[in-house]
């Protein structure tokens, strides 16, 4: 099997307190993952480990080691910057910035010294289209991305996202602040884009999960109990736990 | 339960407190402007606008006076505000809460409390005698300049504050630097607020008389240049007022300047809501 990311026995502290224990993954190429777990299970700390947006807290500790195609990212060599180009994220709350929405897409080409107006014009247009966004949005580029709704507030973070052609996309909770008829868009861009991109997403709503994700992996006080492909985990879960926590015993 | 005073009437009399508040603040603004202009205007035509003072300003214009403000005001909002907003963008995203910030947070504070006339003291004896710099609008405009920096650093601080950090977060995660951030995202986030700091702290510098008394030197001729002396109006005013001049002109000039810093304010306050409205997508 060829996987993106290889996670070996990755442990996180803040300060004391020991947020992931010993994980353990393996995410796989060109396919959606699902993090599920109930809230505070580390599931959020656990996606922000992989593109190093913890760095950004001072308590921020951790051991073990996380693998991008091979090579580990929190290798004192490696730049932030290049890493955070080929891990993109999408946020739980859609932040897009309060510029128009053809500066939103074309943000990440030009901080990283794309220049080539015609270039960026292009794949403004991709990205939009690809993100489902282009033909609410053709008519007025130019306008602020205040002005959009929540749901194409978030699609456009996608575009945003995918414009600088990222390897894997990271989604925390993407759908949890949208309206049931956005998070059906979203999730039908996720069903689109797994062809091109590694996406992990960490969800609370566990038909989310079965819906778009082929592996899930659920996460309880900062250990992952089971992980396996999603139809398994759903349908006859190993651990006790990973069936109370389906079935909706807590949570 | 016994109340004295039932909910509902307190509540009538709380809204009429709040509302007289609102009132009497607008009146005393209005009273005071108002005065101003119809003391000053009868004397405000085209002529005292653009010619010289005749006999130390008891006849002719004002225009070397509104030079001069238009020199010192620049001066200090040119030094004011870069070193005002860059140690505002220090301290909200380049450091943590620590003595250094503690440090220049008391100075500003400090110099915030610190009377116009001692500035004034201090550009004496700093920039005209100690540097050599002379009377001059130059070393005016540098007092000002320290005396706007508090108010445009504290409120450059807040504006930066209000700015969302999700917003910083979108454009790391897509890989950008902190300085990209910071000059690309929160910098034309927190401009309307940053600018409104700026007009405050120059409208301060604007109308300062006492700080400028000792240092641009109070001469009455046209200056050729930033480094020759000259008289703000505000000092013009104070002159005018003190010396017996002429009260008429005095109240002339308090006219002029009242409505060059309305302009100023207004033309700003338009500008940033355009371009708040645009950002936003109002």
């Amino acid at each position: 099997m060829d996987y993106r990311i290889e996670v070996k026995d990755l442990n996180v502290y803040f300060d004391e307190s020991h947020i992931l224990k010993d994980i353990n993954i393996n995410i796989n190429k060109n396919m959606v993952t699902s993090l599920i777990g109930p809230s505070g299970c580390g599931k959020s700390t656990f996606i922000r480990t992989l593109n190093r947006m913890n760095d950004l807290i001072d308590t921020f500790k951790m051991d073990g080691s996380v693998l991008l195609d091979g090579n580990d990212i929190y290798d004192p060599k490696v730049d932030v910057v290049d890493l955070r180009k080929k891990v993109g994220m999408v946020f739980q709350k859609p932040n897009p910035f309060p510029k128009s929405i053809f500066d939103n897409v074309a943000y990440g080409l030009r901080i990283h010294g794309v220049s080539d107006k015609d270039f960026i014009e292009q794949r403004v247009e991709e990205s939009l289209k690809e993100a489902a966004l282009w033909n609410e949005v053709k008519e007025k580029l130019d306008k602020s991305a205040m002005g959009l709704s929540g749901g194409q507030q978030q699609r456009l973070c996608i575009a945003r996202t995918i414009a600088v052609e990222p390897e894997v996309i990271l989604m925390d909770e993407p759908c949890s602040a949208l309206d049931p008829i956005s998070t059906t868009k979203i999730e039908d861009l996720i069903h689109k884009l797994k062809k091109e991109f590694t996406i992990i997403i960490v969800t609370h709503n566990m038909q989310q999960a079965t819906r778009v994700s082929k592996y899930t992996a659920f996460f309880l006080h900062g250990e992952i109990v089971e992980s396996g492909l999603t139809d398994k985990l759903f349908i006859e879960p190993e651990d006790k736990r990973t069936e109370d926590y389906i079935t909706g015993r807590f949570g | 339960m016994n109340r004295i005073i039932s909910p509902k009437i307190a509540q009538k009399i709380m809204k009429g407190v709040f509302w007289a508040s609102g009132i009497i603040t607008a009146l005393i603004l209005i009273i005071i402007i108002g005065y101003i202009l119809v003391k000053g205007l009868p004397v405000v035509n085209l002529d005292f606008l653009l010619s010289d003072p005749i006999d130390s300003g008891a006849s002719g214009g004002i225009a070397p006076m509104i030079v001069s403000t238009i020199i010192v005001t620049v001066v200090a909002v040119l030094v004011a505000a870069p070193l005002g907003v860059g140690a505002a963008v220090y301290i909200e995203e380049y450091t943590k809460e620590n003595f250094f910030v503690k440090l220049i947070r008391f100075g500003s504070e400090t110099l915030a409390s610190v009377p116009s006339i001692v500035f004034g003291l201090f550009g004496l004896a700093f920039f005209v005698v100690f540097l050599g710099m002379g009377w001059s609008l130059f070393s005016g405009g540098l007092v000002l300049a320290f005396m706007a920096l508090p108010t445009i650093l504290q409120v450059s601080e807040v504006s930066i504050a209000a700015v969302p950090k999700s917003y910083a977060e979108g454009s790391l995660a897509l890989g950008g630097s902190k300085w990209q951030t910071v000059y690309r995202v929160i910098l034309p986030a927190a401009i309307p607020g940053i600018t409104t700091g700026v007009i405050l702290g120059m409208a301060r510098a604007m109308s300062e008389a006492a700080a400028i008394l000792f240092v641009v030197g109070s001469a009455l001729a046209m200056p050729a240049s930033i480094f020759d002396a000259g008289r703000p109006l505000p000092l013009h005013l104070y002159v005018l007022a003190t010396q017996g001049i002429s009260l008429p002109n005095a109240y002339g000039t308090a006219a002029v300047l009242v409505i060059l810093i309305l302009i100023i304010t207004v033309v700003t306050n338009t500008v940033v809501e355009n371009y708040s409205k645009k950002m936003m997508g109002r």
